[in-house]
């Protein structure tokens, strides 16, 4: 059984009497340890999926199930302690307000852990950060740092599902490498399992076992990341995607 | 010297108290900048050493009658501002008068804008029908003209200067509602609050420690602005008999006591008069340097 | 014949700590030919595109040797002067076109705006200008993108939008600061197209800003990289491969490719020596 399952979901956004129907009849799954990508450009809904898991976007069909179980409105402490999200815009995923070691401690007082102290340490030093850190503000950080922070953040329960919404896109690409390196080596370390999102078909390839490629909220197709390092799509519009991105690789 | 700088400017804090300590002090250093912010801090800086200091700077005192040197005018020996119609010497009422001034503007800030910031996040934050029935309630408050409102609260309650101040509180907190209400409505759909909400944080965590930060900027900002209307409307309620009585050398009712001779003695009316203009026009300046280091859409930069 | 010429550039801002430069020394010469201007935030590559057309405020300062377009100084010239040069003979493309089209006004409207009142054309006279310039960028109806206001139109529309305006008076000189970022991938190679297409047939020189290294390779001439305010190395397009600065090597290097191996991709060192 699937750790992740994603079964027929749609997700209808009503505004002012105007339906927009962000994603349509979507399936598939994840297993246990699995790293699994979605890749689409702007509006192909993979975004909304994120946040649907997450209780951020409302269901309006379909079912995601965790382990096997439906999850439960609202999510609950019990469903943050197994799932966690790393944002895409490191700029506005941290309090400007609070300093890491507040952001880094409040999901422990939220779920009245304590042994803060020694946890912030040794989170910081996981994620590849200095300790003497440790009472910056975000402003004080640059876009790869704060990314790490809100790694760390993610991390602090101890999940086992990290969903990862274009978590490089907003980077320079030399700390778009460090990054992702950086989740590679805490998913073999800590054995995650990932939801990633991205446009970037490269840093997909990079990071997952399996990629569903996805427009206008629809699934297109759903390929194995053999089948996408060979190019062998079978839709025109992954095959476009494709070209689009290969045409970088070409001169590189 | 040198020492508490590096520890100021320290790039790696160790503790809480740097960190924030060091942040203020850059805040400091940007306003410092602002040369019409900077004269905006000394007037109000100003205000509060006369008020702390009237009875050692004051040479008169501020209620004792004297009718033999009543309406003496500016730069007479002894009174450089002259006297009013009792012979009161106008300089000492108003460093007296000050006191009062600082008296009401400190009571209202402390209440008015707390009861709107919580009523604006709050209502902010939820939506919905609480935030409908809030700003109903806001909007039934804001559709009354303040003096006009403070002025019926006062009739009702008794003229002095308590009554005064609340009655100037219950009409100054709606703006401060509406205030943290819009900064709320941006703040709310962030992602470090859906970040946080994801870990599970109740509704009273976010609003208190993540929502209330960000409004705290745009509610001490107005403060500054609004301090000068509320010394205006103390001084109004005053001139109308409803606030302070006298013999008290609040400002406004020494305007109103003036009011007889403005043609003649001028000064009688006009030295208070000067009084509140100068000081309404620190806190604005004030208000509009504060609004420059605080903002936070230019930390950062 | 040379266009453009800068001549030890430097950007520095005073701020309450103290000052910092933002650009460092820079110097380049340009013809009408396109050169790509590459490095990640920080590097310095906006300010030198702004320090051309001296849009840095204060607390910003500009400082050269010389800068010198088509033999006109332009440290010496006057705001007036700066006035008659933007927008007629250097112009600015810029990231987002949702930033940086007036959201309250039509697009017809705002291509017309430039023409009536710099160029003192009749209504008649600027519609038709207008219509054609959308037509040079291949946009099928530009009659009912008249009408539109910016924010109806998608990401690409809008750049080609920007785009066409900018070229309305037929400049010299285009500035593009990373004009494709916010845009999707499919969208990117078009819109690309188009102002590789634009800058052959009317003979302009162009300076394409940019993160993307392999994008840059790919559509200029010349590539200038930079790193902390400096230029670290200057290279033909065609040479990128064969680059020689440990930087532009890491750069070209760490990005994740499409079949490559599953290995940690390469990091900078950025502890050596050159990145100081």
């Amino acid at each position: 059984m699937a750790l992740i399952e994603i079964e027929n979901l749609s997700v209808t956004f009503t505004t002012a009497g105007r339906k927009v129907r962000a994603v349509q009849d979507v399936s598939f799954k994840v297993e246990a340890q699995q790293s699994f990508g979605l890749v689409g450009e702007s509006g192909s809904g993979k975004s909304t999926i994120l946040r649907a898991i997450c209780g951020m976007a409302p269901i309006t069909g379909g079912q995601i199930r965790i382990d096997g179980k439906p999850l439960p409105t609202p999510r609950g402490r019990a469903f943050a302690a197994q799932v966690q999200m790393v944002f895409q815009d490191p700029y506005a995923s941290l309090h400007p307000r609070h300093t890491v070691d507040r952001v880094l401690s409040e999901p422990l007082a939220i779920h009245g852990q304590g042994g803060s102290d020694a946890k912030i340490e040794q989170a910081l030093i996981d994620v590849g950060l200095p300790p003497a850190f440790r009472f910056r503000y975000p402003h004080q950080l640059s876009g790869g740092q704060r990314q790490r922070v809100a790694i760390a953040r993610a991390l602090m329960l101890q999940p086992q599902i990290l969903l990862l919404d274009e978590p490089t896109s907003a980077l320079d690409a030399s700390v778009q490498a460090e990054t992702l390196n950086l989740l590679s080596r805490l998913r073999a370390e800590r054995g995650l399992t990932f939801v990633m999102v991205s446009h970037d078909l490269a840093v997909i390839d990079h990071m997952c076992d399996r990629v569903l490629v996805m427009q206008n909220g629809q699934a297109v197709e759903e390929l194995s990341r053999e089948a996408l390092a060979s190019a062998a799509m079978t839709t025109p519009y992954a095959r476009a995607l494709f070209a689009a991105s290969a045409d970088r690789m070409m001169e590189g | 010297m040198t020492t508490l700088n590096a520890w100021l400017l320290d790039p790696n804090p160790k503790s809480r108290l740097q960190s924030r300590v060091g942040q203020t002090w850059l805040s400091w250093l940007r306003f410092r900048r602002n040369p019409l912010a900077m004269i905006g801090l000394g007037i109000s800086v100003a205000l509060i050493f006369m008020s702390i200091f009237a009875p050692l700077l004051a040479p008169y005192d501020p209620i004792v009658q004297s009718l033999p040197d009543r309406l003496l005018p500016p730069l007479t020996p002894g009174h450089w501002m002259g006297t009013d119609d009792f012979g009161r010497d106008i300089y000492s009422r108003l460093l007296y008068g000050s006191r009062i001034t600082l008296y009401i503007v400190m009571l209202v800030i402390l209440t008015a804008p707390v009861v709107g910031l919580i009523i604006g996040t709050v209502a902010g934050y939820f939506g919905g029908w609480v935030d409908a029935v809030l700003m109903r309630i806001t909007d039934v408050f804001l559709a009354f003209p303040k003096l006009i409102l403070a002025l019926a609260l006062v009739a009702v309650l008794g003229p002095g200067m308590v009554n005064a101040v609340l009655a100037i509180a219950i009409t100054s907190w709606p703006p401060y509602a509406r205030v943290a209400r819009a900064e709320t409505l941006t703040v709310r759909n962030s992602d470090y609050i859906a970040a946080t909400r994801l870990q599970g944080a109740s509704a009273l965590r976010l609003i208190w420690g993540h929502v209330m930060p960000m409004c705290l900027p745009s509610v001490i900002i107005r403060v500054t602005l609004d301090m000068a209307g509320v010394i205006l409307t103390a001084a109004g309620l005053g001139f109308l008999g409803l606030g302070v009585q006298p013999p008290l050398p609040e400002w406004g009712l020494m305007i109103s006591a003036g009011r007889k001779f403005l043609f003649e003695q001028w000064w009688v009316a006009t030295m208070p008069g000067l009084a509140i203009f100068i000081v309404s026009l620190g806190f604005n300046l004030l208000g509009d340097g504060l609004r420059d280091v605080l903002d936070p859409r230019s930390a950062g930069k | 014949m040379t266009l453009l010429s800068v001549k030890n550039l430097r950007v520095t801002f005073d701020t309450e700590t103290g000052p910092v430069q933002a650009v460092r020394g820079v110097s380049f010469d340009l013809s009408r030919e396109r050169l790509g201007i590459v490095g990640e935030s920080g590097s310095g590559k906006t300010m030198t595109g702004r320090a051309v057309l001296r849009l840095i405020r204060a607390p910003g300062r500009i400082e050269a040797d010389a800068m010198t377009f088509d033999g006109q100084d332009l440290m010496a010239a006057t705001e007036t002067d700066l006035r008659a040069l933007r927008g007629r003979r250097i112009a600015m493309v810029m990231q987002d076109p949702k930033f940086s089209l007036n959201p309250v006004m039509k697009v017809g409207a705002q291509l017309m705006e430039g023409l009536r009142q710099r160029d003192h054309a009749t209504r008649a006279e600027a519609r038709g200008k207008a219509i054609a310039a959308l037509q040079a960028v291949q946009i099928r109806d530009p009659e009912r993108v008249m009408e539109a206001y910016p924010h109806e139109l998608s990401g690409g529309m809008g750049q080609r939008v920007m785009i066409a305006m900018m070229l309305i008076p037929d400049p010299d000189l285009l500035i593009a600061d990373e004009p494709t970022s916010a845009l999707d991938v499919t969208v990117q190679a078009e819109v690309l197209n188009i102002l590789d297409d634009l800058v052959k047939t009317r003979g302009m020189g162009l300076i394409f800003i940019s993160h993307d290294l392999r994008l840059v390779a790919r559509f200029c001439d010349r590539v200038l990289v930079m790193y902390k305010g400096k230029i670290v190395e200057e290279l033909a397009a065609k040479d990128l491969l064969q680059a020689k600065h440990p930087y532009t090597q890491g750069l070209l290097n760490c990005l994740p490719r499409i079949g490559g191996s599953r290995e940690p991709l390469p990091a900078l060192d950025r502890n050596a020596d050159w990145a100081r």
